[in-house]
């Protein structure tokens, strides 16, 4: 019985981390309309980013947030405004395959340069650090911090979408690219902005899932198919929802884990196959997708 | 001063023409009409305008400076603003939001929340409501706000009257002499003659992407116009 | 009403057609021929060829006809593989009879799986297909039946079938559904359905207004791919002989596919015959430089993406008005 309820409170706290995925990812769809094949391989980018600075410089991993963002966000919006801002139409093959190109670039390029080697991120005593809750439950430090965090860049993404002018850009563009423009929004420039808000969001995402587990050159797209999870079981439009389908997908897989670890990652996309027959705007569907 | 003018436009969806040879000016300070049918390209006329649609980039010629094809977003913030025909206005944002989203080129002028306020007070009751909850003549009035909100040097309005009750649009086209006398040149497309006729300084007639008639409405009979108005 | 006037008529082909009709005839002739003239490896190459052409033609068919745009068409190469192993290395029925089965197999499991995935719609459709692949892959590594995750070895079906045999038997079903696939393409373009096909494409709202049951044109163009696919999946594993589910329901034969199919021209049957040679070319050019070669791949699709969305063959052959199937109907005077 604690052994279940500690499996579903780790599987809760996953889901912060699957959360900042899915953040990312609904950011980019819900402004520009546009799956980025590449955002698990950006995440993942990221975190050999994050390994890249650490190598050399021995430095607690946690402060290569300080670089890998600022550089993550730059990627971005090089890569909306140069490439990705000519794809955009009425068909959705051109991004799709664009993205999917970038995808298999990043990961074979680090492929060649990293090998295809398991990376860890070791952050001290951070990682094996505990929280004590009750007698007999204890929660990780490290997993309550990236929540934490995954609950930060939640509030402040409502406050730019609701209170500032930028914010307020984002969803008239979202709504109506054409009337955008005609309000004199320069569009392509908000959809670069969108995806170097959003590429930070996945550099937080990289250098966090690097601190908490081993990655490899191949690992990118199951991010990808998490973040895409948990946008479909939250609904569109909704931030909140997206956290909390974070942690019901979490809590899937740890589930499933502990009834038999073969079937960890199954058991998500299982509960993600069985909301998507039965429920395909999702749990807490915002908005509807135009 | 000619504001705005239009020099032998010719538009095109793909391989179908739609305007041909379009001359046509603007003077600062007027109110001009433009009638006809239903696909006579009048709002492909405003549309080219907005540079939505491509033409040569002589063709139109705005304070002196050639703009045709520039994007749409540039040419608003030279200080040309569309009214878009439906409204259309954005769902995810409330009465003050859509309000605010013309702030774009941050222009100055007498147009501001307040001033929009004054001249659409409903608008300032229901300022926090999503846009989408209210009415088409309140709408209309938030589109309207919208474009005046950039303080724009002309105003373009593609069919307000469309879809609303004859009361409403009657509330609406009062408001016009109000936006007039603060010196903005308004350009209007209007189904709707007898009050495209009552507002204006001058009217064009198109019909099927041409011009059949142009003058000052106190100058024109209704034989005139129906012959231009239906090319018969 | 026009072809009784009597001064106009309808017609499809023209010399470009048919002559290319006739070519493709006696290189299909050719190619049946090889195992008597060729040498084994080449051979080898030649099946790969057929197979990864009709991949290619069916996810054109998939994509560029049916507006479906699906990265998980592996499932099914999945789904053939394992029946390969199910009822050739497990139950022992003669590996070339599980090709056609296979098929039968994935166009079954279709029908539900196309529950699930019609679900969504654009970019988020093509994710759920790769989530669907994915889950059987994951399905399938929880069975220590079949070799769980580690795969097994299926050397033993070819047990008392002559190594030219095999080789040619291989080659020569890979030839029906290579150049089958085409041939397949090339009837349902030019059939009411395929005209349904097209007009759905372009434009849903428009065809739904028609009275075109757009759901059922839909999902047709998922079972026809499904079958063809289940049937290739056997067929690579007839020549590969080991069965992992990593190599069954990997992402990469979604890779080769719309590289093969956007290089050469997505939407038109021509392209992904060019697509496949050049996907060929580059692999033999490239083959030493490990990565590399998928990260040219990589950049290829993307300049071609932006610069000429249409492809190698479907920019050529709206430059010049060149098809060589006769799909499209003309007006002519008498």
């Amino acid at each position: 019985m604690m052994e279940l309820l500690n499996t579903i409170i780790h599987g809760l706290l996953l889901g912060g981390l699957y959360s900042l995925f899915a953040t990312g990812l609904s950011l980019s769809f819900g402004i520009m309309r546009m799956i980025n094949m590449a955002h698990g391989d950006m995440i993942i980018l990221s975190s050999y980013l994050a390994l890249a600075i650490v190598i050399p410089l021995g430095i607690n991993p946690f402060l290569t947030l300080l670089l890998v963002v600022p550089i993550m966000a730059v990627l971005g919006y090089i890569l909306q405004k140069l490439i990705l801002n000519k794809t955009l139409g009425n068909d959705i093959l051109p991004p799709l395959l664009v993205t999917f190109g970038f995808s298999i670039i990043i990961q074979n390029t680090l492929l060649e340069i990293f090998s295809a080697d398991s990376q860890g991120l070791n952050a001290g005593k951070i990682e094996t650090a505990s929280i004590q809750l009750t007698q007999n439950i204890s929660v990780g430090f490290f997993p309550v911090l990236v929540m934490l965090i995954a609950v930060f860049v939640i509030v402040a993404l409502e406050y730019l979408f609701y209170k500032t002018s930028l914010g307020r850009n984002f969803r008239a563009t979202s709504d109506d690219h054409l009337t955008a423009s005609l309000m004199g929004i320069d569009t392509h420039k908000i959809y670069s902005i969108a995806m170097a808000l959003a590429t930070a969001i996945m550099a937080v995402a990289g250098v966090l899932l690097a601190i908490r587990t081993n990655f490899d050159p191949s690992a990118g797209p199951l991010n990808l198919l998490y973040a895409f999870e948990v946008v479909i079981i939250g609904g569109l439009g909704s931030l909140w929802g997206t956290l909390l389908a974070g942690m019901i997908l979490g809590v899937s897989q740890t589930i499933g884990s502990y009834i038999d670890p073969g079937w960890g990652i199954l058991s998500g996309h299982i509960m993600f196959l069985v909301i998507l027959m039965f429920r395909p705007q999702g749990l807490f569907p915002k908005t509807k997708d135009r | 001063m000619k504001l705005l003018t239009c020099n032998n436009l010719d538009a095109f969806y793909g391989d179908f023409q739609a305007l041909f040879g379009i001359d046509f000016y603007l003077n600062k300070g007027e109110t001009v009409a433009i009638i006809g049918s239903n696909g006579a390209s009048k709002s492909t006329f405003l549309k080219s305008i907005m540079g939505i649609i491509p033409v040569r980039k002589d063709a139109i010629v705005y304070e002196n400076k050639s703009i045709g094809g520039e994007s749409t977003h540039s040419i608003n913030r030279r200080g040309i603003t569309l009214v878009p025909e439906g409204r259309k206005l954005f769902p995810s944002l409330n009465v003050e939001e859509n309000l605010l989203i013309g702030t774009q080129s941050q222009r100055e002028g007498t147009w501001n929340l307040e001033s929009i306020y004054k001249l659409f007070p409903i608008l300032k009751e229901k300022r926090l409501i999503p846009s989408s909850s209210l009415s088409g003549g309140q709408q209309q009035m938030v589109a309207i706000g919208r474009g005046l909100m950039s303080n724009p040097s002309i105003l373009m309005l593609d069919e307000v009257s469309l879809g609303l009750a004859p009361v409403i649009v009657k509330d609406i086209y009062k408001v016009l002499p109000l936006i007039k006398k603060e010196g903005t040149t308004i350009l209007l497309v209007e189904q709707d003659i007898k009050q495209a006729l009552s507002v204006s300084d001058r009217v064009y007639c198109f019909q099927e992407g041409k011009i059949s008639l142009e003058g000052k409405p106190r100058d024109l009979n209704h034989d005139q116009i129906s012959q231009a108005y239906f090319g018969v | 009403m026009l072809k009784e006037n009597g001064k106009y008529e309808i017609f499809r082909g023209n010399k470009t057609t048919k002559t290319f009709s006739i070519i493709l005839t006696i290189f299909t002739l050719l190619l049946i021929s090889t195992p008597w003239w060729l040498d084994r490896s080449s051979i080898r190459t030649l099946t790969e060829v057929m197979y990864i052409l009709a991949l290619a033609q069916m996810w054109n068919l998939l994509a560029g006809f049916g507006g479906l745009l699906s990265v998980g068409q592996q499932a099914f190469i999945g789904i053939g593989a394992y029946c390969l192993v199910i009822f050739s290395y497990k139950l022992g029925l003669n590996p070339f009879l599980t090709i056609p089965l296979a098929g039968i197999i994935a166009l079954v499991l279709a029908f539900p799986l196309s529950k699930i995935v019609f679900r969504l719609h654009g970019a988020y459709f093509a994710v759920g297909t790769w989530v669907v692949a994915e889950t059987l892959r994951l399905i399938t590594s929880n069975f220590s039946w079949i070799g769980a995750g580690s795969g097994l070895s299926i050397t033993r079906t070819m047990k008392g079938i002559p190594s030219w045999w095999r080789e040619s038997m291989t080659l020569w079903f890979a030839i029906v559904v290579g150049i089958g696939s085409i041939l397949l393409i090339y009837y349902i373009l030019r059939s009411k359905y395929g005209l349904a096909l097209r007009a759905v494409r372009d434009n849903e709202v428009a065809s739904k207004s028609l009275g075109i049951d757009v759901k059922k044109v839909k999902l047709y163009v998922y079972l026809i791919a499904a079958f063809v696919t289940g049937m290739i999946g056997a067929l690579i594993f007839i020549t590969k002989l080991r069965v992992s589910p990593e190599a069954a329901y990997s992402i990469d034969w979604t890779t080769i596919m719309f590289f093969s199919v956007v290089i050469g021209g997505i939407g038109t049957i021509e392209g992904p015959i060019i697509g496949t040679i050049i996907y060929f070319l580059i692999r033999e050019y490239l083959d030493d430089y490990g990565s590399w070669y998928m990260i040219i791949l990589g950049i290829i699709t993307i300049f071609i993406m932006i610069k000429y969305p249409k492809g190698i063959w479907g920019s050529i052959a709206s430059r010049y008005n060149i098809h060589l199937f006769a799909i499209k109907r003309h007006i002519r005077k008498r």
